[in-house]
């Protein structure tokens, strides 16, 4: 059994300690909005915020977090207010699919705690998501305009 | 020549081919552009609209949504001729069965071939016209005035004279009992207020707050959840497994074998039954295709180039005459690889089987044909299934078109009656298992008189065609029309752009044992690369500019776009330090695009694409915004293809199994892109695939430009663009 800390809420999973945190968040928490692309960390659909930093859900031990506080795109609009990333991505029009969205937001929240006015270069070098619509124009519009809000 | 009646008739033969006799019968029945009035008691106007008492509407989209917009741009049109409150419209999707048992009267489900809205523009828009009628007819009767005398807008109904006003909420009971309007008249394009503005996507909020629930994401009391690994070697089959040695291991509830060639492992959670899966001990017959390499491969599609058997696409005076008396020849040899679609959602589905009952849940891009795979894999008659599809698809890129994952999970969940079976790939599963897009290799050959005027031109392509693989009835004795998409004379799905007094393009078919499918934008992605990158080598060898050349043979629409596109661009004057442009144009899915690329090459000899302007010429626009995105996105995809992608084949097993070997572009690769719409009226064009064609062979010229180098191989991953 293990204790974890998700979206300021305490949570126990009866698992082995080696099964990746996306699952135990997906299939035994039924927390669904974290998303499984790639299992191998490359495509960034699973980012969660692990202590205030984005990680790959997918390629993290659920053993390697309990006492941590992680975060999922769940927890990021607190009481049906969107953050500044949020309604960038809806004032913008961002997401096509969606998919890969609650991991793009995710990688950009935690870039705008590191960075409040990042670059273009801050987020090319950040956001190395996968979009397969190939909305990336939207999200660096979308990232910029959450920087200025 | 039309594909349009073909590729319906296609789709609709692969469902009745998979569900037999009986299903053909009600695929094959006509439907009507009105609805006849509900068949059931439910609320509803007619067919496409839907009123409740608060003034929503819901209007019934019968395509599937899977990023490209189409249920916004759907509804958009029902709600111009509806006439109704655009901030108070949401949708629902009617199910195949419904649709089957109302005798197709939503009509054609699929979005493939970026039909969505070209091809059911008009029946939509009549059924939101026709609800508008009946809600007017519905007040006036209620008012006892003449219906001529009211008029509506915003969903409220005015009878001006007396001054009285209600709302569609009000009327929506008595209009479903209105006898529906006899002739509608459709409204003008120039006087659309909702359709044709760049509303906002209806399906945004819940994929912000992770709560857009996706096939993948289905929960339901009682579930289980299976992944599956099917022989490596496509066409190989399943020779023995020992499930004894993970029956035991955590979580493990079942190892069923499926239709001869695949295993999979049902367990209560997806990693569990991940790990068994990977723990099994499979034994497979993986067939002769095993001594298969991607050289194998390459060798017999070349034995095409120069065979004498080849199917005629597009036939112009004698081509081959014009090249025996050439005053100057060109020839070059072009390829192009498989590519794997990798949507972002893996493959899943989730079924339910029962003796009386079967359903299926998951993303689609063909509702009608994940039914009748239903059907068929369940043994049950068609009333007794049905398959919902979720309101977003993962992405879809042509890959969801065809319903294999569907029939493996009826067939898992055949074996564990009563408990729904969430079937999930894994990707490793996903790109050994896809459908690609066809491999080919092209021969061009042009002939020039001695003015340099091009007066004969062979295009020969051999290779793969996705009919042969996918749905060999609608072969035409045995040529797959669609390899031809933008080469043909004068179709208007898309046409050859150049006038050549002697054209010949023709196809050898040559089909590898891996199955070919639809992948964004299908046949103009190398066809267009062809085309366009040799007509720059022509330009090159009479000495005229890309843009100069074009201009003596492209036809008026052709060159409209790439004029728009080439001023916009800057095209004749310098550009940037360090920075090249090329240009291309093509036409597919009824759509004029023409792109002009800027790039420069990298210290490490790699290209960066620094922007690119599009025009496109869609004949009709409905949602401008969504039309840039998509003319966006459509290039990351084709730029993912071209910079990296490449299906290669090793003793008959796809090499690439994941996105560590499959690179694609990231956020830090993205070129400007910059739009020009330009819509000239009269036609109804597709959206989600044209503007693909044109990305890749703009980027390559431009390359070619910047290096003096042809590249006529892709994908550049593996080439110093220095030294090409």
């Amino acid at each position: 059994m293990i204790s974890l800390s998700i979206n300021g809420q305490s949570h126990t999973a009866d698992v082995e300690d080696s099964t990746p945190l996306l699952w135990v968040l997906r299939d035994t928490l039924g927390m669904t909005g974290t998303k499984y692309g790639c299992g191998i960390a490359q495509c960034g659909a699973c980012t969660v915020h692990v202590d205030g930093v984005a990680m790959r859900s997918c390629s993290i031990p659920v053993s390697a977090v309990a006492g941590k506080q992680i975060a999922t795109i769940e927890g990021l609009a607190v009481g049906g207010k969107l953050t500044n990333v949020q309604q960038a991505w809806l004032d913008n029009d961002v997401p096509q699919c969606g998919y890969c969205q609650s991991g793009m937001i995710m990688a950009v929240a935690a870039l705008l705690k590191q960075k409040p006015k990042p670059t273009d270069a801050d987020i090319d070098a950040a956001i190395t998501n996968i979009c397969r619509c190939g909305t990336y124009q939207q999200i660096r519009a979308a990232v910029h305009a959450a920087a200025n809000a | 020549m039309t594909y349009i009646p073909r590729m319906n008739r296609r789709a609709f033969v692969i469902g009745a081919s998979a569900a037999g006799g009986g299903l053909a019968l009600g695929f094959a029945l006509p439907f009507g552009p009105q609805a006849a009035g509900a068949a059931d008691a439910s609320p509803e106007v007619n067919a496409w609209v839907l009123i409740k008492p608060d003034d929503t509407v819901v209007v019934r989209v019968a395509r599937s949504e899977m990023g490209q917009g189409t249920l916004t741009g759907l509804a958009q049109l029902v709600a111009e001729e509806l006439e109704c409150d655009w901030s108070k419209v949401t949708t629902e999707f009617p199910t195949p069965g419904q649709n089957l048992a109302r005798k197709r009267i939503w009509g054609n489900m699929q979005s493939t071939g970026s039909q969505g809205i070209r091809q059911s523009n008009e029946y939509v828009r009549q059924g939101g016209a026709a609800a508008r009628e009946m809600l007017i007819q519905a007040a006036a009767n209620a008012w006892k005035v003449p219906a001529s005398e009211c008029s509506a807008a915003s969903s409220v109904i005015t009878h001006k004279p007396s001054g009285r006003a209600t709302t569609y909420g009000k009327v929506a009971d008595a209009a479903a009992k209105v006898e529906p309007p006899k002739d509608i008249k459709l409204k003008d394009v120039k006087d659309w207020k909702i359709a044709g503005k760049g509303v906002k996507r209806l399906d945004t909020y819940n994929k912000l707050i992770g709560k857009q629930t996706y096939g993948i994401d289905i929960k339901m009391p009682g579930m289980l959840i299976a992944t599956i690994k099917a022989c490596p070697v496509n066409g190989g089959k399943l020779k023995s497994f020992d499930a004894a040695k993970v029956t035991g291991m955590p979580g493990v509830k079942k190892v069923v074998s499926v239709d001869g060639n695949a295993v999979a492992v049902v367990a209560d959670t997806f990693w569990h039954a991940k790990t068994a899966v990977d723990n099994l001990p499979i034994e497979w017959d993986l067939g002769d295709d095993a001594k298969q390499s991607s050289a194998t491969i390459a060798e017999f599609v070349k034995t095409g180039l120069e065979a004498d058997q080849a199917y005629i696409g597009n036939k112009t005076g004698d081509a081959s005459v014009a090249i025996a008396g050439a005053a100057k020849k060109i020839e070059a040899v072009y390829n192009y690889p498989f590519q794997h679609h990798a949507t972002m959602e893996p493959m899943n589905v989730t079924a339910r089987w029962t003796a009386d009952r079967c359903e299926g849940w998951g993303p689609t891009q063909n509702a009608e044909t994940a039914l009748a795979t239903v059907i068929e894999a369940s043994g049950l008659p068609a009333e007794k299934c049905d398959f919902y599809k979720t309101q977003n698809a993962g992405g879809g890129f042509g890959r969801r078109g065809r319903a294999d994952f569907v029939r493996q999970g009826v067939l898992i969940a055949k074996e564990m009656s009563g408990t729904p079976i969430k079937l999930i790939w894994t990707r490793e599963e996903d790109f050994t298992h896809c459908t690609y897009h066809p491999i080919t290799q092209c021969k061009l050959t042009a002939a020039l008189d001695a003015n340099n005027n091009l007066v004969g031109l062979h295009i020969r392509i051999a290779g793969q065609s996705i009919l042969a693989s996918l749905a060999p009835q609608g072969l035409q004795n045995g040529m797959d029309p669609v390899v031809f998409q933008g080469l043909t004379a004068n179709a208007p799905e898309g046409a050859f752009g150049y006038n050549v007094p002697n054209v010949l393009i023709d196809h050898a078919m040559r089909n590898t044992f891996l199955t070919a499918g639809f992948w964004r934008g299908v046949n103009v992605n190398h066809n267009a690369i062809y085309t366009e990158c040799f007509i720059d080598e022509i330009a090159k060898a009479v000495g005229q500019g890309p843009l100069e050349f074009r201009r003596k043979y492209l036809k008026p629409k052709n060159l409209a776009v790439l004029n728009a596109a080439a001023e916009k661009a800057g095209w004749g004057t310098p550009p940037p330090q360090g920075v090249f442009r090329g240009l291309a144009q093509y036409h597919g899915y009824a759509t004029y695009s023409a792109a002009v690329a800027e790039v420069s090459i990298t210290n490490q000899g790699r290209v960066k694409i620094e922007r690119i302007v599009v025009a496109l010429d869609p004949g009709t626009a409905v949602n401008p915004a969504q039309i840039e995105r998509q003319a966006a996105g459509s290039f990351v995809y084709g730029l993912s293809a071209l910079l990296y992608g490449e299906i290669t084949v090793k003793d008959g097993a796809v090499e690439q199994r994941n996105f560590d070997t499959y690179n694609l572009m990231r956020l830090a690769e993205m070129p400007k892109v910059e739009v020009i719409l330009m819509p000239s009226g009269g036609f109804w064009g597709g959206i989600g695939e044209p503007t693909i064609a044109v990305a890749a062979p703009a980027v390559l010229n431009a390359i070619a430009a910047a290096t003096g180098k042809r590249m006529r191989s892709v994908p550049l991953k593996n080439t110093d663009l220095r030294s090409a």
